[in-house]
């Protein structure tokens, strides 16, 4: 039961992930192509039913046109639709950085379609989203991997060898959770350099988060390494003579895997928010490489909340990642634990 | 008695240990707040040397500590190099205005949280149960950012609340009732963000803490002395699921002023979350750690007040503690 349920999980996430990963593919145009002459757009809604009633198998959007005597109220202009066009090639892009490719899932024939409006600049929206999603998410995969690293690292240290490198490690860690962590984030990006490159602010807080996060995991790995050294097989190998490093390698970290998959999938998203977050505020990656924080920062003006609501649709494009993960964590969490009561209802007495 | 002692005890050694690691991360920082200064050609290398001793930025990192703990003591936390003043009168201001929002939407959130909780493990499995986990799981899934945007985006739209900051343009000239009206109005909107985006969790936590004892055979029988349900839920359960409960009221305390800090960037409201974001932005390096030592201070009480709690209300803390 839970196992079907976490693949179902697993397959939400993989679909949801494939779209970023392939954004190239996915959307139509290069998200920092600028368009000055069409700031601000409105989302184009896509239609199967044109004006007199008839249906139409391809789907297909009206431009915007300003509507007569307003200076920037628009209206949908129906007298020209605009078929969308299925693979059709556009803007040069790499897929997965590495494929020089020109193949685009949907576009326009000469007039550009946005699903989601456009920007400030008349930038795509929806490859913008995207295309953010590719660094929000890299971002928390590797802040979550660093993180886990980390906390392996010390938990398995402190765990195994025990006494005092245990106590000095536990103590430190607590300072760690005794700090509000989103003011941990703000404090340590504080004294780091403000003005940096995208790529450089890229892994400045990759750094930051996965030297923020580790004490929570590092504890519980403790917890686990702490119980797995004293079962009876680890024991029965440390008699034949194994070393330290083939015990916690061999036969103590492996019952970790458990609590490091469940804390992954809370961590992740975890440190996308957090990154959406630190960028939102001006401190992550900054313009023009888009993410999803800095997607959802011109909201921050009063006119842009005013008077160009579309611009908040990204936040809730974003709701099925998290809900993604929320479904991964909680599944897995299940299942480690019904793995634990099945073990221990199996007698093993330690 | 001596319980406590050894909890503060080491929460204190916990502070220290904070504003160490917080002094030894400025060292890290490239750059200080006067390196603005100096690109400025009509300050004098002499004013900018004379201000770099004023506010020990020349002195190695143990003098500046010491002479920190020194101001600390005074009652200053430091000096603030943006506003030319101690920093301590300036966070007190800004955390009177946080506390004021978070308070209020604590109270809020487990007032709500509470009944909810409790009704949804009452109907453990079924329908209105199936109902509200639905709706924490999409509470817990929406973004904090998203949330505090869409309530504004609504505000802005509707015009029913004012659209951020604490008070309005002409607040001084109101009468004292009507100062007071505006206040409320300008709260209701960081206060439902707040409320809504901790609701979630709590709910859950309390559904499941009172779903774990509802089985408990001592219920079955207050059951069968036919006491009334709502006495045996909120009477009976509640209590003996009230420990991991506390331990997240004290953590609800703790979090009173590092909590709502984007609630406050995004809806304007002039609190410690602003306040902090600028001084990180100008490196206003007292001011940063200042804050992050005040909302350190108020998660160690939150879990001091929690232990107190849980000392209070259960016997096997207290018989384990030495005191009965």
């Amino acid at each position: 039961m839970t196992r079907r349920v976490l693949t179902r999980w697993l397959i939400v996430l993989l679909g949801l992930h494939g779209l970023v990963v392939c954004a190239g593919f996915f959307s139509p145009y290069n998200p920092a192509e600028q368009d000055r002459n069409h700031v601000y757009l409105p989302p184009q809604l896509l239609h199967l039913v044109d004006p007199t009633g008839h249906l139409h198998f391809r789907p297909f959007v009206y431009p915007w046109k300003l509507r007569p005597d307003t200076p920037d109220l628009r209206e949908e202009d129906t007298a020209h639709p605009l078929p969308l066009r299925f693979f059709v090639n556009g803007a040069h892009y790499r897929l997965l950085g590495v494929f020089p490719a020109r193949l685009h899932l949907f576009g326009g024939e000469d007039t550009r379609i946005c699903l989601l409006g456009t920007d400030a600049y008349g930038r795509d929206q929806f490859s913008r989203f995207l295309y953010g999603g590719q660094i929000s998410l890299l971002a928390g995969f590797l802040g979550a991997a660093l993180t886990l690293l980390l906390g392996t690292l010390v938990g398995s240290v402190a765990g195994y060898f025990g006494g005092l490198i245990d106590d000095a490690l536990m103590r430190f860690a607590e300072l760690f959770l005794a700090l509000p962590w989103l003011y941990l984030l703000f404090a340590l990006r504080a004294f780091l350099p403000l003005a940096v490159s995208p790529l450089k602010a890229f892994f400045l807080i990759i750094g930051v988060i996965g030297a923020v996060g580790w004490a929570r995991p590092g504890r519980l790995i403790r917890g686990v390494v702490l119980s797995a050294k004293e079962r009876d097989f680890v024991r029965a190998a440390r008699g034949f003579g194994a070393t330290d490093r083939y015990l916690l390698w061999n036969h103590v970290l492996p019952e970790t895997r458990g609590v490091i998959l469940t804390q992954a999938a809370i961590l992740i998203p975890q440190f996308v928010l957090a990154e959406m977050t630190l960028s939102f505020l001006g401190l992550g990656v900054p313009e023009p490489v888009p993410s999803w924080g800095n997607l959802l920062s011109n909201l921050q003006q009063y006119s842009v909340l005013v008077s160009y609501w579309w611009m908040y649709l990204p936040a809730l494009l974003m709701v099925p990642f998290f809900l993604g993960y929320l479904g991964l964590a909680s599944s897995l969490q299940e299942r480690t634990e019904t793995y634990m009561i099945e073990r221990r209802s199996l007698g093993g007495v330690t | 008695m001596r319980y406590f002692l050894r909890r503060l005890g080491h929460a204190f050694l916990m502070l220290i240990g904070v504003s160490l690691l917080s002094f030894f991360f400025t060292t890290l920082a490239p750059g200080n707040y006067l390196d603005e200064m100096r690109l400025d050609p009509q300050i004098a290398p002499e004013t900018l040397a004379a201000l770099r001793a004023q506010y020990q930025l020349d002195q190695p990192l143990p003098v500046r500590y010491v002479s920190w703990l020194n101001s600390l003591i005074h009652g200053k936390m430091g000096f603030s190099f943006a506003y030319n003043s101690p920093v301590a009168p300036l966070l007190m201001v800004r955390a009177r205005n946080t506390l004021l929002l978070t308070i209020i939407a604590t109270l809020f959130a487990w007032g709500l949280a509470l009944p909810l909780g409790v009704w949804s493990a009452e109907h453990l499995g079924r329908l209105p149960d199936r109902l509200l986990s639905w709706g924490t799981a999409v509470g817990l899934v929406l973004p904090d950012l998203a949330l505090a945007l869409g309530l504004l985006l609504l505000a802005v739209k509707t015009g029913w609340l004012p659209p951020g900051g604490m008070v309005s343009v002409d607040f001084e000239s109101f009468s004292l009732l009507h100062k007071l009206g505006d206040l409320l109005q300008h709260m209701i909107l960081p206060v439902a963000a707040l409320v809504l985006s901790s609701l979630p969790l709590l709910v859950r936590h309390v559904r499941a803490a009172v779903a774990d004892v509802l089985g408990a055979p001592f219920l079955v029988a207050a059951k069968g002395h036919g006491i009334p349900k709502r006495r045996l839920l909120y009477h009976y359960a509640l209590r003996a699921a009230a420990n991991p409960l506390i331990s997240l009221f004290g953590f609800s305390v703790g979090t009173l002023l590092s909590g709502s800090l984007l609630v406050e960037v995004v809806m304007s409201w002039p609190g410690l979350g602003p306040f902090l974001l600028e001084a990180i932005l100008a490196r206003d390096l007292y001011v940063v750690i200042g804050g992050v030592l005040l909302s350190t201070l108020f998660l160690l009480g939150g879990n001091f007040l929690a232990d107190v709690f849980l000392y209070w209300a259960d016997p096997r803390i207290r018989k384990e503690n030495g005191a009965g």
